[in-house]
């Protein structure tokens, strides 16, 4: 919302500055977004007068005038055709900065003769506010004077010539006195006070603020000479209530004057004529909008009703009666628009022709010319969620919708025709009707209970009974307040104005009350510390985020955050089909077609993000995101996972290559967040991958129970990969981090008695010859089934395969541990144990021990 | 020949020989064959016994000191010989340790994640616990609950992302901001509530400067006596603490939203003459966050009674906050996972926000 300081002061009797308007703005919740006094930038030029002008000796297109300045009378070289004695003009002195030229003045000498300052044009001072400016088309000196002068080309085209200021004008004064146009203040109107879409309700808040004194004079009526020829009726009063108009005939229609031309300019308003001028200066003066119609195109009465499906008469022979189609409105934007059923429809033709969409835009069939004698003023009340529905399916951006979904005064209609009528009355004559008012107002808003302790039980600020009652009366409310004990007093029922249908409770009265006291009155206490003992704030599962996060980090691994969408497709990999796509997972609008499904798992983000990296040069791109994932759309569905992907380029190092980044080292960055996790990695089973996006040979998952995947790791499918256009192979990981068993209870935080083992452990090699398919871990689990009190370890070393072992078979390389305890182990004992552990995994396995 | 001059005799032969010896083994020939059992000096000493006791009273200390000495020599030659030939190892174990140790990836924490953990520590200090929520939401939660009056323009699709309708007809949401995650926390437990709550929301809104998705933290304090002045202390000591300046002046300017009354803004003095905005001097103000005092109707609808109870709740976009604090000068790269970027602005693993520690 734009207004200038001088409409401002016509509502606020003050003598406040600029800073101090601004701030009080600003403490009163009207945001400021800019401030621009045109003045400013007008500063370093004064009015000064030429005495003589004569040739220059070495230049035919120029004059050295002899000037009377602020500064002197001063010898100043001037292009400017127009030059000549007696004519009033802007100075600028040395040093001066031109905004137009984006000169600095310096005394050189033009053609030999020093200059001593500029005499200047609007275009060179920058200001469109020229209404004496000399006209030149185009003159043919330009390159000269372009030379001469330091301008660019097309600046010497459009500075004809020094501007002509009127004679009266004192030497010496500001030119921003005759030129500058209005301060003009910008500022937010947050979406609950739709009266600030006026000056009055502006200044009405600054008043009570203490920066002036608002001042609003009663709106006098102008007594009606005819009834209306035009009569209104409300078919919809649901979405029209109330509807007042007058009909002016006889108005002559013309340019809108002077004072009203330069208040719409500066708030960004082309004036257009004087009957269009006026609402649009009624919008913003009152945050009242209105209509004006032609009233010689009207045809009949005008009608308010919901958009109508228009009825065509077939011919008798036809198969159907009539048909029935939408009808094409054209709006004055001159754009046409489908009548929808939803719409507030204003109408003539006894509701067949639409004229208007109430409370968004008229139609060009009825609307006011130059030629218009004849007028009719609409000022009705639109209902907001109407307009807004109205306004957002039309696409129409208009200053009434603007301010009929945010909620226009109510009461406002009849003052507005009457303030319409008298604005059209004086600059165009003409005869009024009668007021014609069809319907009825809405209810404003109800009065409410103000609970005078809220005051301090909300913001901690102790106000007086006499200062809340003055501060709400300032603003228009209507508190009842007993006459007697009125400081005692608890409760005071108050009169909300027709304008704030924002105040609806006691708390809304406590921040009309604390925003005019000002937010820098608030006490500043400190929190007090929560009752109780002190709690653990973060939750087991924040926590475990936080660990995987740092382990992944510490290993090699950069974290990303990648969005929770990705494209449908895409999740169906890995998902196992398009047909386990959720439509409650799917967004109806997405932001973009590729992104509008809830993701399953990030990794195919991950993957995607691995591959950008690569085409930007990476050679190893290690990424992790640790988020959520969404396998339902109900609350308890979200998952949190923590997820990591290895784009590893072929590793070189000059002791020899190292192997490369495979399914075990996936494998082993598992581990590691378990480990840091307190979750063993020994009490998972390792099982096949699950989900289409994973390697078949070369991915694996981590299980508790065979249902229940907590983990998969290992090389993603290469099809998948190809599918998002990446090039493999990757690896990856993806732990859900709320599937890990819950950390035992634990009575306190002391920790067993270490038993230290006494006896140093032994340790046995065996080399069993399995089938190639018997999984690696049967062997060691088997042989740790042997004697689970004695056997503390069995780790694979080596896995051979050779034509000395046999097809199809592998020797799996095992080293055991023993570990005794009390005594130490016999060789009678150690040999049992091996037999033992042989026997174990042979049964289990068929394993046979290597010869 | 006497004694003394036997003694004399081996000494300097002996010791010429230890000295030349040039290895241990030579070193080992020479000790038996002088202390050996059947060693010169042994043999000498074997005829003590058969000496007067004169003669083993000048002969014995002469034999004995000839052993130690003879011993001490062949020891400390033992010793040079075993430095010579460790010197000579080592002459032939060189490495150039110019060359390169084997590549090891170094990882980095994403900001956003690293400022909601410093956001925790400062919060978590001042007794907030750390609620959550879905990102699917209800229309209840995310706006009804909240005071948004029916038609109200974010409920639209032009605004939010909405999910296709479920096989039952209700039609979820991603959430707009952190504010449902209030309306849980309300629902599922009774005040004394004290809890911040970050997370992802999602916008319909894709440009310069903004991303359909980005991060909110939430704070919510609900007792029977939390009033505005607590909520501006409480968040001004957050914010110092947060950018880590003594303190961070803040303002406090009437806003609207509709589940706050009355609501604020929070700004924080700023310097933005310079190339960087910085924060705690200067003669700016910066706007920080949305905050008020819970609104009744929102209560209400958490089935918390108005008249008993009140409170503050605050909510401020974590993004531009981590912006304003680190000086990324764009908010898009936050969702590109670029490796470059996130090395450059990323943080080390092992830092930790604390409030004893040190945030960053």
């Amino acid at each position: 919302m734009k207004f200038t300081l001088p409409w401002l002061k016509d509502y606020l009797e003050t003598s406040a500055d600029l800073p101090a308007i601004l701030e009080a703005m600003t403490q009163a919740g009207l945001e400021v977004e800019d401030a621009h006094d045109p003045k400013d930038a007008l500063k370093q030029f004064t009015v000064c007068r030429i005495v003589s002008a004569k040739q220059h000796p070495n230049a035919d297109k120029l004059q050295v005038c002899q000037v009377e300045t602020a500064d002197g009378m001063k010898e100043i070289v001037c292009g400017g055709l127009n030059a000549r004695p007696g004519l009033v003009t802007a100075y600028a002195p040395i040093g001066a900065y031109i905004p137009g030229s984006g000169v600095t003045l310096i005394p050189k000498p033009v053609r030999g003769v020093v200059s001593n300052g500029m005499l200047c044009s609007g275009g060179e001072m920058q200001t469109d506010e020229d209404p004496f400016r000399l006209r030149i088309a185009r003159f043919d000196d330009w390159k000269f004077r372009a030379e001469a002068l330091g301008l660019s080309e097309e600046q010497a085209i459009a500075d004809g010539g020094i501007i002509e200021l009127p004679d009266d004008l004192k030497v010496g004064s500001p030119v921003a006195d005759a030129l500058g146009g209005d301060t003009v203040i910008d500022f937010e109107v947050t979406p609950n006070r739709p009266d600030w879409l006026g000056v009055v309700g502006i200044a009405r808040d600054l008043g009570a603020k203490g920066v002036g004194k608002f001042r609003l004079a009663e709106v006098k009526p102008v007594p009606g000479q005819f009834p209306s020829p035009v009569n209104v009726r409300i078919d919809a009063p649901e979405a029209c209530p109330v509807f007042a108009g007058r009909l002016i005939r006889g108005v002559k229609n013309g340019p809108s004057p002077d004072w009203l031309q330069r208040r719409l300019k500066a708030i960004g308003i082309n004036p257009k004529n004087m009957l269009v001028d006026v609402t649009n200066y009624i919008s913003f003066d009152r945050a009242r909008p209105l209509h004006v119609y032609d009233a010689a195109k009207l045809k009949g009465d005008i009608v308010v009703q919901l958009g109508k499906l228009q009825v065509i008469e077939t011919p008798v022979d036809a198969p159907v009666p009539h048909i029935l189609l939408k009808e094409t409105f054209e709006g004055l934007d001159g754009a046409k628009y489908d009548v929808e059923p939803d719409y507030c429809v204003i109408a003539d033709d006894d509701g067949r022709r639409t004229i208007g969409f109430g409370g968004v835009m008229g139609g060009t069939s009825t609307g006011c010319s130059i030629e218009t004698t004849d007028v009719f003023i609409e000022s009705a009340w639109f209902d907001p969620n109407r307009t807004a529905r109205t306004g957002r399916a039309t696409g129409i951006i208009s200053d009434a919708r603007f301010r009929f979904e945010r909620g226009v005064d109510p009461h406002s209609c009849v003052n507005g025709v009457e303030l319409a009528t008298r604005l059209i009355l004086d600059a165009c004559g003409g005869e009024p009707s009668d007021v014609v008012v069809a319907g009825n107002v809405p209810a404003g808003p109800p009065s409410v209970n103000f609970q005078l302790r809220d005051m301090k039980r909300l913001t901690g600020v102790d106000m007086s009974a006499d200062r809340m009652e003055d501060i709400l009366r300032a603003l228009g409310f209507d508190p009842i307040v007993p006459a007697r004990m009125k400081e005692a007093s608890r409760l005071w029922p108050v009169d909300v104005p027709s304008w704030r249908p924002d105040v609806e409770g006691s708390a809304d009265i406590v921040e009309e009350l604390i925003r005019i006291e000002g937010y820098d009155k608030l006490p500043d206490e400190k929190l007090p510390a929560p009752e109780g003992p002190v709690r653990v704030v973060v939750t087991p599962l924040q926590n475990r985020v936080r660990t995987a996060r740092r382990v992944l980090a510490g290993r090699g691994f950069l974290e990303t955050v990648t969005w929770s969408f990705m494209f449908h497709n895409t999740a169906a990999l890995m998902i196992g089909g398009a047909n386990k796509l959720q439509a409650s997972l799917t967004i109806d609008n997405p932001i973009a077609s590729n992104l509008d499904y809830m993701r399953p798992s990030m990794l195919a983000n991950l993957a995607e993000a691995a591959q950008r990296n690569a085409d930007h040069g990476a050679s190893h791109v290690r990424l992790f995101e640790a988020g959520p994932v969404y396998p339902g759309d109900k609350p308890d569905d979200q998952r949190m996972h923590v997820a990591a992907v290895v784009k590893a380029a072929k590793a070189r190092d000059w002791q020899g290559a190292p192997a490369a980044y495979n399914a075990f080292s996936a494998k082993a960055d598992l581990f590691a967040i378990l480990q840091a996790l307190d979750q063993s990695p020994d009490k998972f089973q390792v099982g096949a991958a699950e989900g289409a996006h994973w390697h078949p040979g070369r991915a694996g998952t981590l299980r508790l129970g065979p249902k229940q995947v907590v983990a998969s790791f290992g090389e993603l499918h290469p099809a998948f990969l190809k599918a998002l256009r990446v090039d493999g192979p990757v690896l990856a990981i993806e732990l859900a981090l709320d599937a890990l068993p819950a950390a035992k209870a634990k009575t306190g935080k002391t920790r067993p008695v270490l038993e230290k083992a006494d006896q140093t452990p032994v340790t046995r090699d065996f080399a069993f010859v399995v089938e190639e398919k018997v999984p690696a871990g049967d062997i060691t689990r088997m042989a740790m089934k042997a004697d689970p009190k004695l056997i503390t370890a069995a780790r694979v070393f080596d896995v051979y395969r050779g034509a000395n072992i046999g097809e199809g078979k592998k020797s799996v390389a095992v080293e055991v541990t023993l570990q005794a305890r009390g005594t130490a182990l016999t060789d009678e004992q150690i040999e049992a144990a091996s037999s033992a552990i042989v026997k174990s995994v042979a049964k289990a396995t068929g394993a046979t021990l290597r010869s | 020949m006497a004694i003394d001059q036997q003694v004399s005799s081996i000494e300097a032969e002996a010791s010429s020989a230890i000295a030349a010896a040039s290895d241990e083994a030579a070193l080992e020939a020479i000790r038996v064959a002088e202390l050996g059992k059947k060693g010169r000096v042994s043999l000498l000493m074997r005829e003590l016994g058969g000496m007067t006791p004169e003669q083993r009273q000048s002969a014995g200390p002469a034999l004995n000191g000839l052993k130690d000495r003879l011993t001490a020599a062949i020891s400390t030659r033992k010793a040079d010989l075993e430095l010579a030939t460790l010197n000579k190892r080592l002459e032939t174990e060189r490495e150039d340790l110019t060359l390169p140790p084997r590549y090891e990836p170094v990882g980095a924490l994403h900001p956003v994640m690293q400022v909601f953990e410093e956001l925790a520590a400062i919060f978590a200090d001042m007794g907030f616990a750390v609620a959550e929520g879905p990102d699917i939401e209800d229309d209840f939660h995310n706006f009804t609950a909240l005071n948004f009056p029916p038609g109200h323009p974010a409920r639209e699709m032009h605004d939010t992302f909405f999910m296709k309708p479920a096989a039952d007809g209700a039609r979820k949401l991603l959430r707009t901001h952190t504010s449902p995650i209030q309306v849980r926390a309300m629902l599922s437990s009774k005040p004394p509530i004290r809890v911040i709550a970050p997370g992802r929301v999602y916008r319909k809104d894709w440009d310069a400067t903004h991303t359909p998705m980005f991060h909110q933290i939430e704070g919510l304090v609900i007792d029977d006596r939390v009033h505005m002045g607590h909520l501006k202390s409480c968040l001004t000591e957050a914010f110092s603490r947060f950018f880590e300046v003594p303190t961070a002046e803040s303002r406090f300017r009437p806003h609207f939203f509709p589940f706050t009354e009355p609501s604020a803004e929070m700004d924080i003095r700023c310097d933005r003459s310079g190339a960087e905005i910085k924060v705690g001097e200067g003669n700016d103000w910066l706007e920080i966050l949305g905050c008020g005092m819970v609104h009744p109707n929102v209560l209400r609808a958490c089935n918390i009674d108005p008249e008993q109870y009140q409170g503050f709740a605050f909510g401020l976009g974590v993004d531009r906050l981590a912006m304003l604090k680190y000086g990324m000068p764009d908010l898009r790269p936050y969702f590109e996972a670029d490796i470059e970027w996130i090395k450059h602005y990323g943080f080390k693993p092992w830092l930790l926000p604390t409030v004893t520690g040190g945030l960053s």
